[in-house]
């Protein structure tokens, strides 16, 4: 039987890469006819789950009393550690979160219970009916308090190069200084969600919003006690993941297939959003003690600086999160002698978790810092410091090694900088706001434009692989699956363009479908902005093989070498005929040629040493640069962002339209961490900002109608996919120059700025405008 | 008896759904009963706007009025009557209404679980302003989206889209009812869960004042409810149960707003958003603010006289009301009788949420007089966020000056205390003075004093007393003609640029 296809003549870009091409499920999001795990058809009999929670930060569990809940019409179950067959503690990286709380509850939030009903607001009602009985213990909400008393979940992690103290006696000037930067929720539009289905012979289908299915079947295996090979583990798109979706989804699927081996039916676990307020992780606060030698110029001549790491109650992905952010404390400059402190402190919080930018945003924070205070304190302009600092741009004669012992050899900050400054008449930009700000006036401006060097590639090496399954059908349409999963960054559309041009046929006729753990076993979280990088090279790597498998063929038909066959626009041509694509995949099929492939691939040259953290963690760098100017109110400490020029480097855009969406959509996220977004708890622990009532991540207004992006117009120099670099993260610090440029006008309102903690609310601007 | 059935109008379809319990939201309704999951729930509160909904209403000249609302807080029976398009209802994947075209075309989505909701929103947009010839500046898109929250894109594109969608070719106007034919529908929570006690469930929703007294009367336990973006919440967040509503937003006279020779009289059943329009009439000043009164579909559904009678201590209606001296009329029906009185907004609060209606009383207006001659009043918030935010500190001045001299100074403050109070011992300061910056400092010295503003999850208590003298020296300086720049505006970078 035919099927419908678009019409193959039509006049086509030869490449789709490169091309901005709509999101492969904006017309099905735009009509509402994309489905989330919500959407999906629900199996009979479906059960729902909410969690109990626990009302106190640290303490002693005694049990539970669930008589009220259970006695609840339509309530079926409460279910608690005892219901776990397999092993009831998570976590990947020190095995120290229990599944649900047992002997002890370490935050407010941590689910003791779970209880099932016959719909959601039943569970969610006798939830509440379960009393814990818990003994209050002191609880640690603090790093000092943690520092204090040694609490950590992990070891401590120093890096020296140089002689940091000797160079600090020695420097010319020298400033220190203290300062925090708070947590962030994700605030993904779709809430957690998971659902389990129990199969035959003990075998499970989940449904995760998850940006990991891999870990998530890990998880769901390891908790019932069952080999993986019995989980299967899908999801087409989530509703946003930013991160909060890597590990954290794993407790709810987790949750959800113990309720359905305790009922015996499918079951669903949407949490409430207040709810996932309180249980999930969020972004690293840190608290930053610091202290930096420079000469007359600005340049660092010695650093020493301490990051307390507030990770919450479990280790969870903060040693590498924590890392990420000792790697990221140079973010562009040359630290010669430098001596970096990471405490990973275990407070009875949520556990925070990975957050887009991982660490690096709070590593990249304290020495965006550092620089406008060294430029104040010189009475110089902040980006000729920053340039000074600079790593230099060309690798081999010095001020080329990171820290952790990598040469820099990708450097294009000499060139992007200036050009930015060029574009954006910095200097007179510079002028026009200290000439307003002589005026005497209540509103004063600042204006900052800093840049941001970000190492690509996860950390632990073995993440930095890949696989991709090609099919192509007798009709010629062809399917993708790859191990990432799509959060709406437009990782399935560069895909499918990548595809497309590797088999010659045009964009439509590329589709592809849920990421699923049967298709790629093993898949690494789609995280560290390497989506692209890694499952996009792996999906070219499948169609190539069919391709090759294909020149075979038709140069055997034309007695030509493979070599001379070329796939384009949807025709196959050798030196003797041109065929269309569907009469050669026709032909293929009836000669038994293999229609489908799979494809790996694993990043090259990245090598690094866990214990002394140096080696080459990067495959190579993305660069950028921002420069924003705010305004601020001196009577209330009120401030708005009023322009932002952006200019910033995804080496050979596989889709411009995605990349600037990733860019401006990341920086407006970094600009909420900064500004509006604060998360508040109380002296018992308890999230007080609970919901977004009450947590404000940026809306329309906070937009300024000056907020300008451009593309570095350059490849990647390493050999990564279709010249490209990586984008998910790296915009997110392009926001730092909204945090700077806020510094510089509380500055130049005679404020002090060492009194200001991000965010910078303007509570938090109006006590260093006062201090 | 069961649970009570409703109806309404769907892609021309008469839909009656049997059997649907009083709280049962209208997301729950659109998702579990008809099925359509489009509308996503984003945070169940009428915060992010992921649960967007347009409704239509037949105004009183018979003309179809659409307005965006978030379905999560608002009740089902609500909608008894009216209208409604979800996002599956404007455009199929083969024929997009403008909206959804530019939405795509400018890039608008990512993750996609905002976009229903943007594309509703997008969609009244379309049909109130784009219809009727009105240009979707960049600043009327912002406005109209304050209720919608995306973290993917940044906004850009979506307000990019706002301005591109009058570009496209218009599509026929929205399709009303064709038949009366009704297609009937199971609620899904009756059928799963049969409720106790269904014989004693009310929904009741009279469309005339005198019904109202006379069902307030008979049913005293009954909760009022109105736009229900509050009680939305203590349902959905609270998981509170009642038996009995009554809803007041179908009567007729309270939906009215009356102009007196002295005063205008605004129905407490009068949405927020078309109050401040009337207030924004006589004292065009209050526009900012009333942007950054929630989003416009919380305003779309939320009635002033529900921000009234709830009498949070954040309510952002009622420190100005105070300050331009308004009062409120409560009604009930004694004895066959109507009974009415009239009293000062700030008499009507006795603590926190409480206040002196009587068990058969409603609210039923909000009387605001008319500017003076030479009356000065100025209403400042602060927020976290300017838009969608509830206020730490809410401020609202009315100066009415003799010459130099005070004549009288009227100041309602909103987060200082148990409920939204006046500031009387600095207005009794202010008798007869003059209105000079020695004064002002005495005055805000007094009102700083006057207050004991506690510490939560918004603000200091400390930062809170310091803003209420911050913003009153706004006020002195907008009073002396300063040149004042509000950045909560959305034109602040314009302003600054053609102050520079």
């Amino acid at each position: 039987m035919k099927r419908d296809l678009p019409p193959t003549a039509l006049p086509l870009a030869p490449s789709a890469a490169g091309q901005s091409l709509p999101h492969e499920s904006a017309v099905a999001q735009m009509s509402g006819a994309a489905h989330y795990i919500d959407d999906l058809a629900e199996p009979q009999g479906m059960l729902y789950v909410a969690p109990v929670c626990s009302p106190v930060a640290h303490g002693h569990l005694r049990g539970i009393d669930a008589s009220a809940a259970l006695a609840l019409p339509g309530v079926r179950a409460v279910i608690t550690h005892a219901d776990i067959p397999g092993d009831p503690i998570l976590a990947a990286f020190a095995h120290d979160e229990p599944i649900l709380a047992n002997d002890k509850v370490q935050f407010v939030g941590q689910a003791i219970a779970l209880v099932v009903a016959v719909d959601v607001m039943t569970a969610r009602r006798a939830a509440r009916l379960v009393k814990p009985r818990i003994d209050a213990l002191p609880a640690i909400l603090s790093t000092e308090e943690a520092m204090q008393q040694s609490s950590f979940v992990l070891p401590p992690v120093h890096v020296q190069r140089g002689d940091a103290a000797a160079a600090m006696k020695q420097a010319p000037h020298t400033l220190r200084g203290a300062f925090s930067c708070g947590a962030q929720e994700h605030f993904y539009l779709e809430g957690q969600i998971a659902t389990a289905q129990p199969l035959e012979q003990n075998q499970w289908l989940v449904h995760s919003s998850t940006q990991h299915p891999g870990e998530v079947q890990h998880w769901v295996a390891h908790a019932l006690g069952i080999p993986m090979s019995q989980v299967r583990v899908e999801c087409r798109r989530m509703g946003g993941g930013f991160g909060g979706k890597e590990t954290q989804a794993g407790h709810l699927a987790v949750w959800a297939a113990l309720a359905a081996r305790k009922t015996g039916s499918a079951i669903k676990l949407r949490l409430d959003r207040d709810d996932d307020f309180m249980i999930t992780g969020k972004r690293h606060p840190f608290d930053y003690d610091w202290q930096v030698g420079f000469d007359n110029s600005g340049r660092i001549t010695a650093l020493d600086v301490t990051m307390r790491v507030n990770c919450g109650f479990s280790a969870d992905l903060s040693g590498p999160v924590a890392d990420r952010a000792v790697f990221h404390v140079d973010n562009a400059y040359h630290l010669e002698n430098v001596a970096i402190h990471s405490y990973r402190c275990k407070t009875n919080t949520q556990s925070h978790t990975a957050f887009r930018g991982f660490g690096g945003p709070q590593g990249m924070l304290v020495i965006e810092t550092i620089m406008g205070d060294i430029a104040r304190h010189l009475e110089r302009d902040a980006l000729d410091v920053r340039m000074a600092n600079l790593y230099a741009a060309n690798p081999g004669n010095g001020r080329d090694t990171t820290h952790y012992d990598m040469r820099v050899e990708d450097n294009i900050l000499h060139d992007l900088l200036p050009k930015l400054e060029q574009t954006i008449e910095y200097r007179c930009a510079q002028e026009a706001v200290l000439a307003w700000n002589s005026k005497p006036h209540h509103i004063k401006r600042g204006l900052a434009l800093t840049p941001v060097k970000f190492g690509i590639s996860f950390t632990a090496t073995l993440f930095n692989q890949a696989g991709a399954l090609v099919h192509v059908f007798t009709d010629g349409s062809v399917q993708v699956n790859h191990g990432g999963t799509e959060m709406g960054q437009g990782l399935h559309t560069k895909v499918c363009q990548i595809v497309a041009d590797e088999l010659g046929i045009p964009f439509e006729l590329v589709r592809i479908t849920a990421s699923a753990t049967d298709k790629i076993p093993n898949a690494s979280a789609t995280a560290a902005s390497a989506g692209t990088d890694l499952n996009g090279r792996a999906a070219q790597f499948a169609a190539r093989s069919i391709r090759e498998k294909l020149a075979v063929f038709v140069g055997g038909l034309d007695g030509s070498g493979a070599g001379a066959i070329e796939f384009k626009s949807g025709q196959v041509s050798s030196p003797k005929t041109t065929r269309s694509w569907l009469e050669v995949i026709q032909a293929a099929y009836a000669n038994r040629i293999q229609l489908w492939s799979d494809g790996f691939y694993a990043t090259p040259k990245i090598h690094y040493d866990k214990k002394t953290l140096s080696g080459r963690p990067f495959y190579y760098f993305a660069y950028g640069a921002a420069c924003t100017e705010v305004a601020i109110d001196t009577l209330t400490g009120e401030s708005r962002v009023l322009k932002v020029d952006i200019l910033h480097d995804v080496g050979r855009s596989i889709n411009p339209a995605l990349d600037i969406g990733q860019i401006e959509g990341a920086f407006v996220q970094g600009m909420g961490w900064l500004t509006t977004e604060q998360l508040v708890w109380n002296a018992s622990g308890k999230l007080t900002t609970h919901a977004p009532s009450t947590y404000k991540i940026p809306a329309t207004g906070c937009i300024p109608e000056h907020f300008k992006v451009s593309l570095w117009p350059q490849a990647n120099r390493e050999d990564n996919i279709f010249g490209s670099k990586a984008v998910g993260e790296p915009p997110f610090m392009l926001a730092i120059s909204v945090w700077e440029a806020v510094r510089h006008a509380v500055a130049q309102a005679g404020g002090d700025v060492s009194k200001l903690n991000a965010p910078c609310t303007s509570e938090s601007v109006y006590r260093a405008l006062k201090a | 008896m069961t649970s009570q059935s409703l109806h309404f109008y769907r892609r021309g379809l008469r839909v009656e759904v049997m059997n649907v319990p009083p709280t049962r939201t209208l997301l729950q309704l659109i998702r579990e009963d008809l099925k359509a999951c489009g509308t996503k729930e984003g945070c169940n509160e009428g915060d992010c706007g992921a649960c967007t909904v347009v409704l239509g209403e037949t105004d009183a000249k018979g003309r179809l009025q659409l307005k965006a609302v978030n379905s999560c807080i608002r009740l089902a029976h609500s909608v008894n009557g009216l209208h409604l398009w979800t996002v599956e209802d404007i455009g199929t994947p083969e024929a997009l209404h403008p909206c959804q075209q530019a939405m795509v075309a400018c890039h608008g989505s990512q993750c996609g679980f905002c976009t229903p909701g943007f594309v509703m929103s997008l969609f009244a947009m379309y049909e109130t302003r784009v219809r009727s010839g009105q240009s979707i500046t960049r600043e009327v898109a912002q406005e109209d989206l304050s209720g919608n929250l995306c973290r993917c894109t940044g906004y850009r594109p979506i307000l990019d889209a706002a301005q591109r969608m009058a570009s496209y070719p218009s599509p026929t106007p929205p399709m009303l009812l064709k038949s009366e034919h009704s297609a009937y529908i199971p609620c899904a929570q009756t059928a799963n869960l049969p409720l106790k006690n269904q014989t004693n469930q009310r929904y009741h929703r009279p469309d005339r004042l005198s019904e109202l007294l006379r069902l307030r009367a008979a049913h005293p336990r009954a909760q009022i409810v109105a736009g229900t973006t509050d009680v939305g919440l203590w349902i959905n967040k609270g998981h509170q149960q009642f038996d009995e509503l009554l809803d007041v937003t179908r009567v007729a006279e309270l939906r009215r707003v009356e102009r007196y020779p002295h005063h205008i009289a605004i129905g407490a059943a009068v949405t927020l958003h078309e109050a401040f329009d009337a207030l924004i009439k006589d004292r065009p000043q209050l526009r900012d603010f009333s942007l950054r009164f929630a989003g416009l579909s919380v305003r779309n559904s939320g009635t002033l006289g529900g921000n009234v009678a709830n009498g949070s201590p954040i309510g952002d209606s009622m420190p100005l009301l105070i300050a331009l001296g308004a009062n409120i009329v409560l009604m009930s029906q004694r004895k066959g009788q109507t009974v009415s009185r009239d009293m000062r907004l700030e008499d009507f609060y006795t603590g926190y949420r409480q206040n002196v209606l009587a068990k058969d009383e409603v609210l039923a207006w909000i009387k605001v007089p008319l500017p003076a001659k030479r009356e000065f009043s100025r209403v400042y918030k602060l927020s976290k966020r300017y838009d969608d935010d509830i206020s730490a500190v809410c401020l609202a001045v009315s100066l009415h000056l003799d010459g130099s001299r005070i004549d009288k100074l009227s100041i309602g403050v909103g987060g200082v205390a148990a409920t939204p109070v006046r500031a009387r011992k600095t207005e009794q300061l202010a008798h007869s003075a003059i209105w000079c910056r020695h004064r002002f400092e005495a005055l805000k010295e007094s009102l700083q004093a006057e207050f004991s503003p506690i510490s939560d999850m918004r603000a200091s208590g400390e930062y809170r007393r310091a803003m209420i003298g911050a913003l009153f020296e706004r006020f002195w300086m907008e009073s002396q003609g300063e040149p004042v720049i509000r950045l909560e505006s959305l034109g602040a970078a314009k302003q600054l640029e053609a102050l520079s």
